[in-house]
């Protein structure tokens, strides 16, 4: 590539010579991350072990004013961590050890490279829980998940990553290392700077150490799975159980082509026989756990569903969550491309929301299959289709725009947890207003002067 | 799709965590060349052989990316190109996947000459000897490596043809291998009782080549078509029930003559038919309905099992051989954590590339030690190779065994061989 011996030479000096990666075999690898269709070369793939050595090349890159794309295991869905034209990714993968679990504070300290899952695992482990459980928890890192502000299927109940982060360190584009937030729930000492890095989307700072909230394992948990006939059942269903007072952990939905290719892959004996899927889940005391799912399964029969299904136990609900976090992957076995939608609305616009996607799918001749958390109004319908064909994918982004005006105007958000990045980035102004905009702009040019945190994504200077 | 659902299960990117040498990587690169952006270059060649080939990526991947068909087509790509081509590697091609793994009688007198060399004291002598300290390091490895040749072969010890026991319930052929045959061929006969003591009439032809496992995997695409056409004229999918294999590579490979052979107007039909036929013994015998052996040969016999790569992630028979094990009295399952990780054999992948090798035997050694079984069973020849000197190296105290066998001997323990007398 175009990186010449002295910088690959600077580069290795920082990191050792087998911590830069410049060959193109290297390289093709690292340029896409989960989102389809978007694709850039990098100059150089550089692995970190630790905060110094990040400290180390951000100072660097800032000298000499080289782009750098901070990159976890790629699995965003926005284009995050997409390669820049002339910059080098920052590859955390390799900064992967959990340094505390702190049962007396029920609090996890974890390098920005330890897989989700690994941080689930350990917080269990000591009879704790770490509740987001984004689809791709089983690779992607935690330091993404903080930097993207990641949610998953417990949010309705739970929220999302940003309410179980106590404390960052994140290295600034000068190098310096800022440390904020504490193991203390209570902290109003300054601005919340921990709160302007999370979903920062590696524009504002490399995050390097997570300190995460856990909270004790809930003693039961009941899994239902509804099926109906009708979309609009089941989203009905979903107003019914929040207006009995109920918070269910998970209230997830999927449609027809979505469960078939689902079950194709997970084979857990979804049926393939109607049009709406819920997959209910409630947690907590086992007497609330026991009233709620009975509640729920009379709310979902009253609604007339075809069939509710209890799992019969721990292990057959955690194959239903995971094939259920399987959905969006699964649906490219109907379609090379695949391309989803994230749009959210407040729950009570969720049923009108949906019959629009599907109108507008109608009306751009696309095609389509929807699966969601229905429970906090974020949907994922995703289209699918070849990038290959230019003329659908024109008709994709054209019916995109419908979707987004559409859910801002029912009160919603362009994106309710996958992020702006480089997909979303053209819609951002005219979701924020000018007053947003204009802050977030002169943020980011505090704390990045030069510009070399992953120019290009989430707004324009 | 590149969701990289596929990277926590590839053990070639978890050992480097690096995107070139996983999955979603080098399709990436398969892509690249596909596209036109990138030439075939010898870092691509050896990145298509350091991948294991073990498919656990096909298991993990929601969008059901056919890796295998993409991963033999790129190796067969790579010495189309040529760009690994050396001297020394032509040589050793030449010699074994072009020669000697082409004609089984060629296969059976290498093994009859290792055996003298075994038998005689030869072995013996040139280790006590010193000589080999004379030897690369790497030729040293593989000396310590060779394993014990059986004394007799498959067509020694079962006979063509062996009538079913009791009520006739199918006419099977029963496939024997090429490394099988020479390294474990008790097992071969093992499969022959359990197919007979299950009612079944076992046709074992001799001199059967070798699928073309090996040949497909090292992109030897021709090679592989010739084989697969001779092993239909031998074993005629017509006459036979089912065609059971009792490795799960050779298996995985087995299953898929139709399309390897689908552009062949004479073949192409036969070969479907085949592909439907071919069975591994495990799924074989619980489809079939399994005749739980009378008594145990050996009560209280703790035993974990370690799961052949391309039995699970290519045959997808996952339960099957743990019913197997269950159904033998007095055979206690213990899970083995992990047990679905490569254990590093993956073919000739031990010999090409031992350092990733190693560290994959390790890896499994360390959790097999950890279960405090007294048997690891596990279906597939290059598996009980590799724990067999996996487990011997490390001081481990397990036998290593193919299910299979601990069930033709549960079935013996009435005292009587249904299929010809243990090797």
């Amino acid at each position: 590539m175009a990186l010449d011996t002295a910088t690959r030479g600077r580069l290795a000096s920082l990191v050792g010579a087998e911590n830069v990666l410049t060959a193109r075999e290297d390289l093709i690898p690292y340029s896409f991350d989960g989102t389809a269709a978007l694709r850039a070369m990098p100059e150089a793939v550089v692995f970190a072990h630790s905060t110094s050595e990040v400290a180390d090349v951000l100072r660097w890159a800032n000298e000499a004013r080289v782009p750098v794309i901070t990159r976890g295991s790629g699995t965003g869905l926005s284009g995050g961590s997409l390669p820049s034209p002339h910059g080098i990714v920052l590859c955390l993968t390799k900064m992967g050890r959990i340094l505390e679990v702190d049962a007396a504070n029920l609090t996890l300290l974890a390098e920005c490279g330890v897989t989700t899952v690994t941080i689930a695992d350990a917080a269990a482990g000591m009879g704790l829980f770490y509740p987001p459980d984004p689809g791709s928890m089983k690779i992607s890192t935690i330091g993404g998940n903080v930097a993207e502000n990641s949610g998953g299927l417990r949010g309705l109940k739970y929220g999302i990553t940003r309410n179980y982060v106590m404390g960052l360190e994140v290295v600034l584009p000068d190098g310096e290392v800022l440390w904020t937030g504490n193991k203390c729930v209570k902290d109003v000492a300054g601005y919340s700077l921990r709160d302007l890095f999370i979903g920062s989307e590696g524009t504002l700072g490399v995050i390097t150490k997570v300190l995460l909230r856990l909270l004790p394992k809930p003693a039961a948990k009941k899994t239902l799975v509804a099926t109906f006939d009708q979309m609009d059942r089941a989203a009905q269903t979903v107003s019914d159980i929040i207006a009995a007072k109920i918070i269910p952990c998970t209230l997830e939905f999927l449609d027809r082509t979505t469960i078939a290719c689902v079950e194709d892959f997970a084979k857990v004996g979804l049926p393939l026989d109607c049009e709406a899927l819920l997959l209910m889940e409630t947690d907590g005391h086992p007497a609330a756990v026991a009233e709620e799912a009975a509640q729920m399964e009379s709310l979902a029969r009253r609604n007339g569903a075809m069939e509710v299904r209890v799992a019969k136990d721990e292990a057959e609900a955690n194959r239903l969550a995971s094939a259920r976090r399987s959905a969006f992957s699964a649906l490219a076995r109907v379609a090379p491309t695949t391309i989803l939608e994230d749009a959210t609305v407040p729950r009570s616009e969720l049923a009108r929301m949906i019959r629009f996607v599907e109108q507008v799918a109608r009306k751009h001749g696309l095609r389509i299959g929807t699966f969601g958390h229905m429970g906090d109004g974020n949907l994922h319908p995703t289209f699918l289709t070849d990038e290959r064909n230019t003329a659908e994918m024109a008709r994709v982004h054209e019916a995109f725009k419908e979707i987004f005006d559409e859910a801002i105007r029912l009160g919603g958000t362009i994106t309710g947890e996958h992020g702006i990045g480089v997909a979303k980035k053209e819609f951002l102004p005219k979701f924020a207003g000018d007053a947003s905009m204009r802050v977030m702009r002169e943020l980011r040019r505090v704390l990045d002067p030069h510009a070399i945190l992953n120019p290009g994504k989430m707004f324009d200077p | 799709m590149h969701c990289g659902m596929c990277l926590p299960t590839c053990p070639t990117y978890d050992a480097t965590k690096l995107e070139r040498h996983s999955p979603r990587g080098r399709i990436a690169l398969m892509r690249s060349i596909a596209d036109g952006e990138l030439e075939a270059t010898r870092t691509f060649g050896e990145e298509m052989y350091f991948c294991l080939g073990c498919l656990a990526c096909m298991t993990a991947c929601p969008a059901g990316v056919n890796y295998a068909e993409l991963f033999e087509h790129a190796r067969a790509e790579v010495e189309e190109s040529g760009v690994l081509h050396s001297p020394r590697r032509s040589v050793i091609r030449g010699l074994t996947v072009k020669w000697l793994f082409m004609e089984h009688p060629r296969l059976t007198a290498v093994g009859r000459a290792m055996r003298l060399y075994q038998e005689l004291g030869g072995q013996a002598l040139v280790r006590g000897s010193g000589i080999l300290r004379l030897l690369p390091k790497r030729l040293r490895e593989l000396e310590a490596m060779t394993p014990p040749v059986c004394r007799k072969f498959s067509n020694e010890l079962i006979a063509r043809v062996i009538p079913a026991q009791g009520e006739r319930r199918a006419r099977v052929a029963l496939l024997t291998g090429c490394a099988q045959d020479l390294l474990f061929s008790d097992v071969n006969l093992d499969t022959a009782e359990v197919l007979v003591r299950n009612g079944c009439e076992v046709h074992t032809p001799p001199d059967q080549p070798c699928c073309g496992s090996l040949h497909a995997h090292n992109g030897e695409w021709t090679l592989a078509q010739q084989l697969a056409r001779r092993m239909i004229d031998l074993l005629p999918p017509e006459s036979f029930d089912a065609i059971i294999s009792n490795a799960g590579g050779c298996g995985s490979h087995l299953k898929h003559y139709s399309k390897l052979l689908a552009d062949d107007a004479a073949y192409a039909a036969r070969a479907r038919l085949w592909d439907a036929k071919v069975k591994d013994i495990h799924e074989y015998l619980i489809g079939l309905g399994i005749r739980p052996p009378a008594a145990s040969s050996a009560p209280g016999l703790r035993v974990t099992y370690h799961e052949s790569c391309h039995l699970s992630h290519g045959q997808k028979v996952v339960v099957q051989p743990r019913q197997v094990l269950r159904a033998i009295p007095g055979v206690e399952l213990v899970e083995l954590p992990e047990s679905s990780w490569c254990c590093g054999s993956a073919g000739i992948y031990n010999l090409t590339q031992p350092e990733m090798a190693g560290q994959l035997l390790d890896r499994k050694v360390g959790h097999i030690r950890a279960t405090g079984v007294g048997v690891v069973a596990t279906g597939n020849p290059g598996c009980l190779l590799q724990l067999i000197n996996g487990c011997r190296a490390a001081g481990v105290p397990v036998r290593v065994a193919h299910p299979i066998t601990l069930l033709a001997e549960a079935y013996r323990s009435d005292g009587r061989c249904a299929a010809g007398e243990p090797a």
